[in-house]
């Protein structure tokens, strides 16, 4: 081994080739693997299909300009944020005060519900939705039958094939995203400062409204950026609660490659979300980073 | 600090409920002993669990994605490793750029990557194959190697190297000897992390998967799109269970929040 191929060498610091080397395999592989692809698909959402003759290497505005006009389109791209908006709300409101719960019991509880409520993230979105599947059910659905037996409903409410269900079930999928995001905000909190305004006479609510909340709204609000990303280009769970009627951008996407083979026209549609999501976290993230400057110091 | 109160207990069982009931709920349905989807079950039976063993393909994908997770994870990790190195260590121009390329596959939606890989190895002449796979697994999972990777290698002290030079070590020595002895329990929780999100990777697989090399997620989703029966349930009961004893492994090797945390956010 040579000097410029051993990484972690004390002389490192010194400066020269040495980094570049190092992050070199890496870098060429994101270049050629990932930068190229997508640069490709770009390009190919301004191609042409055609039924008999395939995808045509042409420059034309055609897809966009269907994408763009077309009322079906504009539909499902404002459903696909409809969800993504109502999936963020839900975690917010649920996952926030879920993580500040935990974190104030003792252990083992707090070992426990951390990995009751962590865990789920690393179990399968298939499997988890499947679950979901089996709750909704159509007629004998578990939750149908749990409320109608409570008296609380006379006909079962529609979860399948529906925005509702696909938005709970989205939630239980990206609430992990936001309890653990809450979580790592939390950690950061000294606790001193609460028993001091407890001492000073400040109420339990009092103390979550003023000492609590302002210095995990970072966190929410970081959290809220993922959950929202993550639930506009969901595709496991809205193709399997959603059915086929119920399109999202990344199913309509899906459809477009592996059914319709209309490639182009589905590059176009992803080439969208990709812009308008990177648009979003991008000008979130500076939004959250300016107004909680001294808060993330 | 004090105890939480009563309507904040009952919140917590609430979500708890609601964050649980699906999986177990699976988990039910598997064992039952109907021919079709029963809740609660009239009886347990494994009936439904003997019968993957007659349906190969569910088989021969488990092992497709271990496979799978196993290579690109370990190829994502020895990519990681040089370069956590050179982004911890380094002050290099282009760094902040190189850094937001690397972690960029969490930012790009998964099916963007499905299709952008879809027609860039059908282009090169790797479509459906197992190799292209792998390309696309091991970026999609660096950016979590790297991410535990770059928090070990920043949170070392470097004084034991600098002591080890001092004494006469070359600088492959230094590497093998001090460096990675002391960067490996990250190297190994962003290698299982790396793992599970390969093997549970749906989305930008479906595109790229072909019959033969199917992994088990697109295996099952494609199963639950044409019909769902206790088979699926079943399978999926496996899963669940298989990775309820990872996660306990893992949070006992390296507790789960700091885990999934990554050892503080880099993505500021």
């Amino acid at each position: 081994m040579t000097a410029e191929t051993s990484p972690g060498t004390a002389s490192g610091e010194r400066p020269g080739r040495a980094p570049y080397l190092l992050v070199l395999p890496a870098l060429l592989l994101f270049v050629g693997v990932v930068l190229v692809p997508i640069a490709m698909t770009v390009l190919l959402s301004f191609h042409e299909w055609d039924p008999y003759r395939g995808i045509e290497t042409v420059l034309v505005l055609d897809n966009w300009h269907e994408v763009w006009s077309d009322g079906y389109f504009h539909e499902m791209f404002l459903r696909t944020f409809r969800i993504a908006v109502l999936v963020t709300a839900l975690c917010a409101l649920l996952g926030a005060p879920e993580a500040y719960i935990v974190s104030r019991m003792r252990d083992p509880w707090r070992g426990i519900f951390v990995l009751v409520v962590l865990g789920p993230l690393l179990i399968s979105v298939v499997a988890r939705t499947l679950g979901w599947a089996l709750l909704f059910g159509g007629h004998s659905g578990v939750i149908n039958r749990a409320l109608i037996d409570l008296g609380l409903i006379t006909d079962p409410l529609p979860f399948m094939f529906t925005e509702t269900g696909v938005v709970i079930a989205l939630a239980h999928v990206l609430m992990p995203f936001m309890v653990l995001s809450v979580w790592a905000a939390l950690q950061r909190l000294d606790p001193q400062v609460e028993n001091a305004a407890a001492s000073l006479g400040a109420g339990q609510f009092a103390i979550i409204r003023r000492i609590v909340l302002p210095q995990i709204i970072p966190g929410i609000l970081s959290g809220s950026i993922i959950v929202f990303a993550l639930a506009a280009s969901a595709f496991a769970t809205p193709s399997i609660i959603g059915g086929r009627r119920l399109k999202v951008a990344s199913t309509l996407a899906y459809d477009e490659f592996l059914n319709t083979l209309d490639w182009p026209l589905g590059a176009a549609v992803a080439t969208l979300l990709l812009v308008a999501l990177v648009a979003i976290i991008v000008g979130c993230n500076r939004l959250v980073e300016r107004r909680f400057a001294e808060v993330f110091r | 600090m004090s105890r939480n109160g009563p309507l904040a207990l009952l919140f917590h069982a609430l979500f708890v409920v609601f964050m649980l009931a699906p999986i177990l709920v699976t988990c039910v349905v598997a064992f039952t002993p109907e021919g079709y989807l029963s809740f609660p079950t009239s009886g347990l039976s494994l009936r439904w669990f003997r019968a993957i063993g007659r349906y190969p393909e569910f088989i021969t994908a488990f092992w497709t994605s271990i496979w799978l997770g196993a290579l690109s994870s370990t190829i994502a990790l020895g990519l990681s490793v040089p370069a956590a190195l050179a982004i911890a260590r380094h002050r290099f121009a282009g760094r902040e750029a190189v850094a937001t390329l690397l972690m960029s596959p969490l930012m790009i939606p998964h099916v963007v990557l499905g299709i952008a890989f879809l027609r860039f190895f059908t282009q090169i002449g790797l479509g459906h194959s197992f190799l292209g796979l792998v390309v696309a697994h091991i970026v999609i999972v660096l950016p979590f190697a790297l991410r535990l990777t770059l928090a070990s290698a920043v949170g070392m002290n470097r004084q034991i190297e600098q002591a080890a030079v001092s004494l006469g070590a070359s600088d492959w020595v230094v590497f093998r000897r001090v460096t990675l002895p002391v960067i490996l329990p990250g190297l190994v929780s962003g290698w299982a992390l790396a793992f599970i999100q390969s093997f549970d990777e749906v989305t930008m697989t479906v595109f790229l998967a072909a019959p033969g090399t199917e992994t088990l997620p697109v295996r099952m989703f494609l199963y639950i799109q044409d019909n769902i029966d206790p088979l699926v349930t079943s399978v999926s009961a496996v899963v669940i269970a298989l990775t309820t004893v990872a996660l306990i492994v893992l949070d006992r090797a390296f507790g789960l929040d700091r885990l999934l945390v990554g050892g503080g956010r880099e993505d500021r």
